[in-house]
């Protein structure tokens, strides 16, 4: 819905812009054609598909019980696994802004490692530890916790890779945050508990919802380290990207484009409110 | 090592409490601290470790033997060509995007810089997808290009579009911000004295935003070398042709050669490393510029 009003309203804006700037027009031909070429073109072709379907069939695909399951395994643990992040994002980034020990350089360096590292290599690693004989999977496996190769293991390897999201966004706002507001709270009387809740939290909390918010994003479209790390069995450990692939190998170019234009929605979904909550943050830094 | 930041806390402190609120605060860093580092041991450091361990655990020698295997060096060309094609590609246009954006205020501005996330927002599976509905056999493009004979899903034209599209926005959004801080006066003085545009854009425009550029550029060769899901839907993923090294890294641990893909691994693993050192010399570069 977002997507079809917003394409439905570019044309004049584009015409409007290249009138008004023709002498310069170079720069510009180039980002318009190459958007075009490459954005909006497959973009287009994915809702012109996926409008071929019926309503009802429509429907009736992206309900089945397999896509169902898929949704919920994709959906849910990347929430979680934000959440998680979202949570010890917070306590890395604070500890990173405001506290000095040994090797801090590198290990804030290594908090992008996840953006670097191809997913396929992280799948592979997150496979091999958590595995029942691998480094950290060995210590849980006597408890009879699995956790490459179940939901669990999705779980891991989407907070993995969304890791560094919450940390990124709230470093620059922590290190902007003026130390004395903290210090006249004490000074009035208010516990550590109360400063952090009332003073501190506020004003971060744009940051870390932006932050919590591209992570999902990231971990919802998530294919590489999950395809190695999980098993891909409907109802247990598929998710939805894993499913459009295995649709497309069936050659069920409809169902996949069904799934894809779920995905799809839900990612633009995310992306707007991204954008709303930085726009949320801007306001707080004014 | 005693802090800097710790300072002027302990001295507020100080003012009606003399020791017992710094001898917390003391035991609250090592907790966070410690918290902290755990959490990033399991999550990050010890799968790290992990992937040169299980490279290196039978020795260099196996290591060496898996590099020169014929799969594993198409792999590598392959996957070299592609962020050959790529990278130009996206940065020309990351430059043009970044510039027209920057320079001019127009109705809908916001919404132009929010379609050049949508790249990062989109699964990279959905990514491939649209491109085999453009250009696949049942795909818009797909008689037209049957009866010219022309292949581009399943053959390296799909790869490079899918990887062009997973990394489009990487130079635009590095160079935006930079372009917009430096502001036009330079480019309008030029302008006035004479110069032309290309003389402006060498001379003026590029320098300024050398080093927002050149980490733009790493990014999408870090991206580009190392994307997965939307190459694979792609792909066909057919070995010493259509394989790259990620795909490579997946093939190799699905038929239980983990010796081959955990060599693979690291080649990866050390593009990742050399992209985040020059990534932080880069930050450092653009930090002290902010300084002056």
């Amino acid at each position: 819905m977002a997507v079809s009003s917003l394409r439905k309203s570019s044309p004049p804006g584009w015409k409007s812009t290249l009138g008004t700037i023709s002498k310069i027009s170079w720069p510009w031909r180039i980002t318009i054609g190459y958007l075009s070429i490459m954005l909006l073109l497959p973009t287009a072709a994915l809702f012109a598909k996926a409008a071929t379907e019926s309503p009802a069939n429509f429907w009736k695909i992206a309900t089945s019980p397999v896509a169902l399951s898929a949704y919920d395994v994709t959906f849910v643990t990347s929430f979680i696994a934000a959440l998680f992040n979202g949570v010890f994002g917070v306590l890395i980034a604070w500890v990173l802004v405001r506290y000095d020990f040994p090797f801090k350089r590198i290990i804030d360096a290594a908090i992008d490692l996840p953006f670097a590292l191809p997913t396929s290599v992280a799948g592979l690693v997150l496979a091999s530890v958590y595995s029942d004989n691998g480094w950290i999977g060995s210590l849980f496996a006597p408890l009879g916790i699995k956790i490459a190769f179940t939901r669990l293991g999705v779980g891991m390897a989407m907070v993995f890779i969304s890791l560094p999201f919450v940390v990124r966004t709230l470093q620059p706002v922590l290190q902007e945050m003026e130390k004395e507001i903290e210090e006249a709270a004490w000074c009035l009387g208010a516990s550590r508990w109360q400063t952090f809740w009332q003073v501190i939290l506020p004003p971060l909390m744009p940051a870390i919802l932006t932050g919590v918010a591209l992570g999902f994003s990231r971990a919802v479209g998530e294919y590489g380290s999950v395809i190695i790390v999980s098993s891909g069995i409907p109802f247990k450990d598929l998710i939805a990207p894993v499913l459009i692939v295995q649709r497309l190998e069936q050659f069920d170019y409809s169902g996949a484009t069904v799934i894809g234009t779920v995905l799809l929605v839900v990612s633009l979904l995310i992306l707007l409110a991204i954008n709303l909550l930085q726009a949320w943050g801007q306001r707080y830094a004014d | 090592m005693p802090t800097k930041l710790e300072q002027p806390a302990g001295h507020s402190f100080g003012v009606s409490q003399q020791d017992a609120p710094d001898q917390e605060r003391a035991w609250v860093k090592f907790t966070l601290i410690g918290v902290a580092l755990a959490y990033l041991g399991v999550v990050l450091f010890i799968p790290a470790v992990n992937v040169f361990y299980e490279a290196f655990k039978n020795g260099f020698g196996a290591f060496i033997a898996n590099l020169t295997e014929p799969n594993f060096v198409h792999a590598i060309q392959l996957t070299v060509l592609i962020a050959l094609i790529v990278v130009p590609l996206n940065t020309v246009f990351g430059l043009c995007a970044a510039w027209a954006i920057a320079r001019h205020r127009f109705p809908g501005r916001a919404f132009v810089i929010s379609i050049l996330d949508v790249p990062f927002a989109v699964s990279p599976v959905v990514a491939g997808l649209m491109i085999v509905l453009l250009y696949g056999r049942n795909g818009w493009f797909g008689p037209f290009l049957q009866a010219e004979d022309i292949r581009i899903i399943f053959a390296l034209p799909g790869m490079v579009l899918a990887t062009a599209f997973v990394t489009m926005p990487f130079v635009a959004r590095e160079v935006l911000p930079v372009l917009e801080e430096a502001g036009s006066d330079q480019e309008e003085a030029a302008k006035t004295l004479g110069a032309s545009d290309w003389q402006i854009f060498w001379r003026v425009t590029l320098p300024n935003i050398r080093w927002g550029l050149l980490y733009g550029v790493i990014l999408t060769n870090a991206r580009a070398m190392g994307e997965f899901g939307a190459v694979t839907v792609v792909s066909g993923n057919i070995a010493r042709k259509t394989q790259t090294l990620p795909l490579f890294v997946e093939e190799a641990y699905k038929q239980y050669q983990t010796q081959a893909a955990f060599s693979a691994a690291v080649l990866l693993a050390a593009l990742a490393l050399v992209t985040l050192v020059l990534k932080e010399i880069l930050e450092r570069k653009t930090r002290i510029r902010d300084a002056e």
